[in-house]
């Protein structure tokens, strides 16, 4: 038999256990190199504080009584988490995007920062929780007597209410220890979750090992379980639709409003992602959890004897067969889950009660000089320490007031039904961009009024509270007031009861009182940030700076985060306005930051009041919201523009970019041209002048040599003339001032005028053409056409080196093009030049001709200027031109 | 309100990631649905041992269905309607 002595050592060991994971956690956690402090499954099993003492023992006597209906309690948050796209996903960036600290902060941010609302919601979470609390001590409680009622050496049995003394005590040290080490509830308590999730696997592991021992060492094996169960009291399957329904669904609720499951799931998230695997981990783990919870309940009520507790089933069953080993075991796995449920809830609680309550007391009473000189966070954490002793004390007081005579589940789902009353205002904030604070308000009020009449009140016992005539006759001796058939609802199950009317009149108020009310400016931005979270994790607008005094904001800060991090706060906003030093201006975007920060610390309300203070004048009204959206949609439509505006400012910079590199260009073609012009018109000028000098000096001239000389200078002249009108044609061209004579002519006419004047007959070229296509009837201007015509033809017979020189002229009809194409047998044009043929002055090789080079030139502009083009056409094995001109100038021959 | 929808079409990942978002959103319908259905049998006669075995296979499977959905979706995935939940 094992002593108690054992037992205390051996539970002595084990939380000294948990003292030294949570320590090391917590160093890890500050070394930064707990990477596997942030894994999923650390999520997942911490979530497991919602399987309690009540899940541990409670689960097994729950079925003793009633069968599988047990299994509802699980069924309930196995959908929540099968379903966490729907609003776990929400919640917790909910959570995260605006540093909520608890399911009161969640509720008072969402409904314009209320305190009030944040005050009912805590009021009611502790007195859902205390039960619970209570709940959590007396199994302890009970376990330990069972093993001191086995302990033969033991002379006196130990004091219950000392030992939930000891207990209440140890955890109230544990959870201020490690629950209490930063202010920042956003922060995670690395070592209390580090230390709940061993608590989770150690509660498995027993309840596995206990069914496991029921099944196969008990009963032998799986068929004669399922034997045994079937021939157990609870062999048939008998559950009212209800109370199943019901059950599962207040479970569901009350797994998303229970605040320490909101502190876990949301609050010490550390990750979104980690949902995922909590997914179907959670689930899994809750399966396993009620897997041997039958086979234990049948098991137990064949073998123990008549009247044994069987919510004590998990460690009298052991015990009984002589397996202390396993008992101990059985034992720490109740501990366990009753200890993880009390710190977490302590935390939770505790950190309502002194952000929503004992803060804004604090404040309220020491007044707005509070704020430069008082030390908050002495004050913040003093009152969250206070808060644990005060929330674990009152689970005490409750238990010892109680005197632990109520079956557990029904206090558990006394608890769940009580929490339950936050989901309108909970879910209607998350999804209902039309909640009010109103509604909220009453929604809350309402359905706990109706939960502490119908359930809480009636729960102590006819009599004990609620006088038995109000049982029977209802209050006021109204007869549909009676706590247990509301609105002569007779006949149904306590619980559903009171939940369903509870949950019906509290959703009926909230929705109203909605729809009826206007909600405040706060209230709507603030809606529109939770309904909205995952289109825009921004902040909500408000702060109209400027007025704040940036270093009494520092001093605040430094009182709530502590100096250290305030100032490293301070100093970054700074530097990110780039200003030098730790005091950055008070803009709007720094001062909700701030808020958002130290609402981590005080919670979001107190925040907004401690700022408010300084700032002055933080009441938004529904001009600044709109000032704020109108900025917004300013600052949008400016950035637009100034978009727009940039791009255009890069289309001109590229335009001026191009139009200098042209104008460079001119201006080279500039100098080349005045360098040309000028050698052009000295060359004949010199002969001129030096043949006129010859005439006029030289005295005794002959008349051939006079006659000679004096040709000289009129051929020159005549050159320089040539050379001028060319000139002036070719500005006349390129200024646009041509006036174009149009006339209709035959193409095969034209060509043979400029045959004729380019002086071929009589030369060496030949020229080859196709006199059919060339009947083609022409209407341009026929004189400048020929022009270009001579131009080219002329080009040929003064460079074309081909031996007989040929000028082949083409002509043909191509997509609405007349294309003529004057191809030579000489050797063509190298490519380097054939890009500079067309530029004024360029001459292929020795000017043997003596042209000037503006022949071509000419000719382009001539072309442009009836609409077609010449051009240079390679590859043709001589010297190649193609003139295009469009059809539509062209009259229809014939 | 229509001014500035959403593309009526969606290239094929966004749309397996939204019919997988639709999924995640209808298995706990279906799994409450499921475990109700207990509740239908003959009220007489059902012994908890058959309940036990659907309730827990059901459990298991859906456990495996969430598992397969959500190791494809991830919490950024987001394509939350905001359209539809606008105050208006």
């Amino acid at each position: 038999m094992t002593t108690l002595n054992v037992l205390i050592l051996v539970c002595i060991l084990y939380v000294v256990f948990l003292f030294a994971v949570a320590f090391a956690a917590d160093r890890a956690a500050l070394r930064g190199r707990g990477s596997w402090l942030r894994s999923p499954y650390v999520y997942t099993l911490s979530l497991s504080i919602y399987c309690t003492a009540w899940t541990f023992y409670g689960a097994v006597g729950f079925a003793a009584r009633s069968g599988l209906e047990f299994v509802t309690i699980y069924l309930g948050p196995t959908l929540i988490m099968i379903g966490w796209w729907w609003t776990l996903r929400k919640m917790v960036r909910v959570g995260r995007s605006q540093r909520i600290t608890s399911i009161a902060d969640l509720i008072s941010s969402r409904y314009g920062k209320s305190n009030l609302l944040a005050v009912i919601v805590t009021v009611l979470a502790v007195i859902g929780t205390t039960p619970y609390i209570a709940l959590q001590l007396q199994s302890v409680t009970l376990s330990f007597a069972a093993f001191a009622e086995t302990d033969l050496t033991a002379t006196t049995l130990p004091d219950m209410h000392s030992t939930a003394l000891w207990v209440a005590g140890g955890l109230a040290l544990f959870t201020i220890l490690f629950g209490t080490r930063n202010l920042d509830a956003n922060e995670r308590h690395h070592g209390v979750v580090m230390a709940i999730a061993l608590e989770a696997v150690v509660k498995l592991c027993a309840l596995l090992a206990v069914g496991i021992f029921v099944v196969w060492g008990l009963s032998g094996g799986v068929a004669a379980t399922l034997d045994r169960i079937d021939a157990s009291a609870i062999a048939h399957f008998e559950v009212s639709g209800s109370r199943w329904i019901g059950l599962t669904m207040l479970s569901a609720v009350a797994f998303l409003c229970l605040p320490r499951m909101f502190q876990v799931m949301v609050v010490e998230n550390e990750d979104e992602d980690h949902l995922r695997t909590a997914a179907w981990a959670f689930p899994t783990y809750l399966m396993l959890m009620s897997l041997f919870v039958v086979p234990i309940a049948a098991v137990g009520l064949e073998l123990m004897p008549e009247g044994a507790n069987p919510d004590l089933f998990v460690l009298t069953l052991p015990l009984m067969d002589g397996r202390d080993g396993l008992a101990i075991l059985s034992f720490l796995g109740g501990f366990s889950s009753a200890t993880s449920m009390v710190i977490v809830a302590a935390i939770a609680l505790s950190t309502m009660v002194s952000n929503h309550v004992v803060m804004p007391l604090w404040l309220y009473f020491s007044g707005g000089a509070a704020m430069v000189s008082g030390d908050v966070r002495h004050v913040a954490l003093l009152a969250r320490r206070l808060s644990i002793a005060g929330v674990v004390l009152l689970g005490y007081v409750y238990f010892r007031l109680s005197g632990g005579g109520t079956a557990l589940a029904a206090i558990g789902l006394i608890a769940f039904a009580g929490v339950a009353q936050f989901m309108p205002a909970l879910m209607g904030g998350l999804f209902w961009r039309g909640a009010t604070r109103t509604g909220a308000l009453a929604g809350l009020i309402v359905g706990a009024v109706v939960w502490i009449y119908c359930l809480f009140l009636p729960s102590f016992g006819p009599s004990m509270v609620l006088p038995q005539v109000v049982f029977d006759e209802g209050l006021f001796g109204l007869h549909w007031l009676r706590p247990r058939a509301l609105f002569g609802s007779e006949g149904m199950d306590p619980v559903v009861h009171a939940v369903l009317w509870s949950l019906l009149l509290n959703t009926a108020a909230f929705v109203l009182g909605s729809l009826l009310s206007f909600p405040q400016p706060v209230e709507r931005l603030q809606g529109a940030q939770f309904v909205n979270v995952f289109d825009h994790s921004g902040t909500p607008g408000g702060w109209t700076g400027g007025m704040a005094q940036s270093e009494d904001l520092l001093i605040m800060a430094q009182r709530i985060m502590g100096a250290t991090e305030a100032q490293a706060l301070f100093a970054e906003a700074a530097q990110r306005q780039g200003l030098a030093g730790y005091l950055p201006e008070p803009s709007p975007t720094f001062l909700q930051e701030l808020e958002r920060e130290l609402s981590g610390s005080v919670g979001a309300a107190t925040a907004h009041a401690m700022i408010s203070q300084i700032v002055g004048g933080a009441a938004v009204s529904v001009e600044d919201l709109m000032a704020v959206a109108d900025e917004t949609a300013q600052i949008m439509e400016y950035s637009s523009q100034l978009e727009a505006k940039s791009q255009e400012l890069v289309r001109t910079a590229r335009q001026l970019r191009q139009a200098n590199e042209k104008l460079t260009q001119l201006s080279v073609q500039k100098d080349g041209f005045l360098s040309q012009i000028s050698h052009e018109l000295r060359t004949p000028m010199t002969s001129i002048r030096a043949f006129s000098e010859i005439l006029r000096d030289t005295g005794d001239l002959t008349p051939e040599e006079q006659s000679k000389y004096a040709s000289v200078i009129h051929d020159e002249a005549v050159r320089l003339t040539r050379l001028l009108d060319d000139l002036l044609d070719l500005s006349v061209l390129e200024n646009g001032q041509v006036v174009l004579h149009v006339q209709t002519g035959s193409l095969a006419d034209l060509l043979d005028r400029a045959e004729r004047a380019a002086g071929v007959q009589g030369g060496t070229l030949r020229v080859m053409r196709d006199r059919m296509a060339e009947a083609v009837a022409l209407t341009t201007d026929l004189d400048r056409l020929v022009q270009v015509f001579i131009n080219l033809i002329a080009n040929a017979r003064k460079y074309c080196d081909g031996q007989p020189p040929i000028l082949t002229i083409r002509t043909a009809v191509v997509d609405g093009e007349l294309v003529i194409d004057f191809t030579d047998n000489g050797s063509g044009i190298a490519p380097a030049q054939q890009a500079v043929i067309f530029e004024k002055f360029s001459r292929i090789g020795q000017h043997k001709a003596g042209g000037a080079g503006l022949g071509l030139a000419i000719c382009r502009e001539i072309m442009a200027r009836l609409g077609g083009a010449v051009s240079y056409l390679p590859g043709q094995k001589g010297a190649a031109f193609r003139v295009t001109l469009p059809l539509s100038a062209r009259m229809a021959a014939q | 309100m229509s001014a500035e929808r959403g593309p009526m079409f969606l290239a094929r990942r966004t749309y397996r990631l939204r019919r997988l978002s639709d999924a995640a959103r209808m298995l706990p319908i279906a799994g409450a649905v499921l475990f109700s259905v207990p509740l239908l049998w003959e009220t007489e006669g059902v012994r908890t041992t058959r309940a036990m075995f659907y309730i827990f296979g059901l459990w298991i499977v859906l456990a495996v269905i969430a598992g397969v959905i959500s190791a494809r979706l991830r919490p950024t995935d987001t394509e939350e309607d905001p359209k539809g939940s606008q105050e208006r």
